[in-house]
């Protein structure tokens, strides 16, 4: 392709975007490049958890501290890549349902596991038969 | 005279009550293809909702994973090289979903049904994967009636295969839609709702590979 198509494409594309952005549907559908960048960028932060997790690298604890932390960041490629979620889809409507489900999804699960292990402290005596003669 | 401009007034208080209608109404004025403003956002309410639906069963599950009941505990049945290919699986149907997007952006109707085909074929390679996993894991005694911990794993993995297969099923409903009635404005906006859809379930297994299989290996 020669650098004026290319270029007239891209004004195309341009002008396309202006119309779709102007009435209303405020939804990005992602480049080529997008999705690429992406993908490639979710492979590595696939791949970096897995090596570490089925080689034992690190202790435990860094590896759990590791790939808890490749896993959020690897959920944001996503929803920005993948999903398209930002300020400008859905006029940033699809982005305030996000946080907000973001901040429900935490107290579910982080205050379920707060609440449940120390339940679980006071039921310790439970095993205790075990270990009794 | 005066009727038109009360037709007029009429329509602009129509327009002027239903903000939502609106939007769509201008974008099919304008023979624009893409539609769906509000069909979208209220898609993604849904998988909202979603969301939250695996929260709870994710937060069960992190309660219950070590409540092994002298049953087999992650370490022992977790088979990592599987986890890794079925997610290597899901993370490239995500890219073929995608150009199925940019095909369907680009108005080609083959280029979106062969990317379709292959994202569908994936999926059945995700599920399949995902089944023999599970019937080995059945066949070794560990069933979800063993432990708490193994009802909670077949609960919160098995609810992400279903999702999956709802979404093969979704891919060959809108793959005899295209073959009937092409790439219209409608088709395009469940092409749309269903990237998002699929999209969200590779998010779900990011959270499971990691929290289910990783963790669990390491524990």
């Amino acid at each position: 392709m020669t650098d004026a198509t290319h270029t007239a494409r891209h004004e195309d594309d341009a002008h396309a975007h202006d119309a779709v952005h102007s009435h209303g549907d405020t939804h990005d559908h992602g480049s080529r490049r997008g999705y690429v960048i992406g993908f490639l960028t979710s492979v590595v932060l696939t791949a970096i958890p897995f090596w570490l997790v089925m080689t034992g690298t690190l202790s435990s604890q860094w590896t759990a501290i590791l790939i808890i932390a490749f896993a959020v960041v690897q959920i944001g490629v996503h929803t920005a890549a993948f999903l398209h979620v930002n300020t400008k889809a859905e006029g940033g409507w699809t982005l305030l349902a996000y946080a907000f489900t973001a901040v429900i999804v935490l107290i579910v699960i982080a205050g379920s596991l707060w609440i449940m292990y120390h339940l679980n402290t006071n039921m310790m005596p439970m095993s205790v038969p075990d270990t009794a003669p | 005279m005066s009727g038109e401009a009360v037709a007029r007034d009429g329509d602009g208080l129509e327009n002027a009550r239903d903000t939502f209608y609106l939007v769509e109404k201008d974008t099919h004025d304008h023979g624009e293809a893409h539609t769906g403003g509000a069909t979208m956002l209220g898609f993604w309410i849904y998988l909202m909702s979603d969301a939250l639906i695996f929260a709870t069963l994710f937060a069960t599950y992190g309660v219950l994973s070590t409540s092994y009941a002298g049953g087999p505990t992650p370490r022992e049945i977790f088979e990592l090289p599987l986890v890794a290919v079925n997610t290597a699986i899901l993370l490239v149907s995500s890219i073929t979903y995608g150009f199925a997007m940019i095909a369907t952006q680009e108005g080609k109707l083959n280029g979106t049904r062969t990317w379709l085909v292959l994202t569908g074929l994936l999926g059945i390679g995700f599920v399949g994967v995902e089944l023999y996993e599970f019937s080995t894991l059945i066949h070794e005694g560990a069933t979800p009636q063993t432990s708490g911990f193994l009802s909670a794993f077949f609960t919160l993995v098995a609810t992400h295969g279903l999702h999956v297969t709802i979404g093969i099923v979704w891919i060959g409903v809108m793959l005899v839609q295209l073959a009937q009635r092409g790439l219209h404005a409608e088709n395009q906006r469940r092409l749309m709702c269903l990237s998002m859809f699929w999209h969200f379930l590779d998010v779900v297994w990011i959270g499971v590979f990691t929290f289910v299989y990783l963790l669990g290996s390491i524990r």
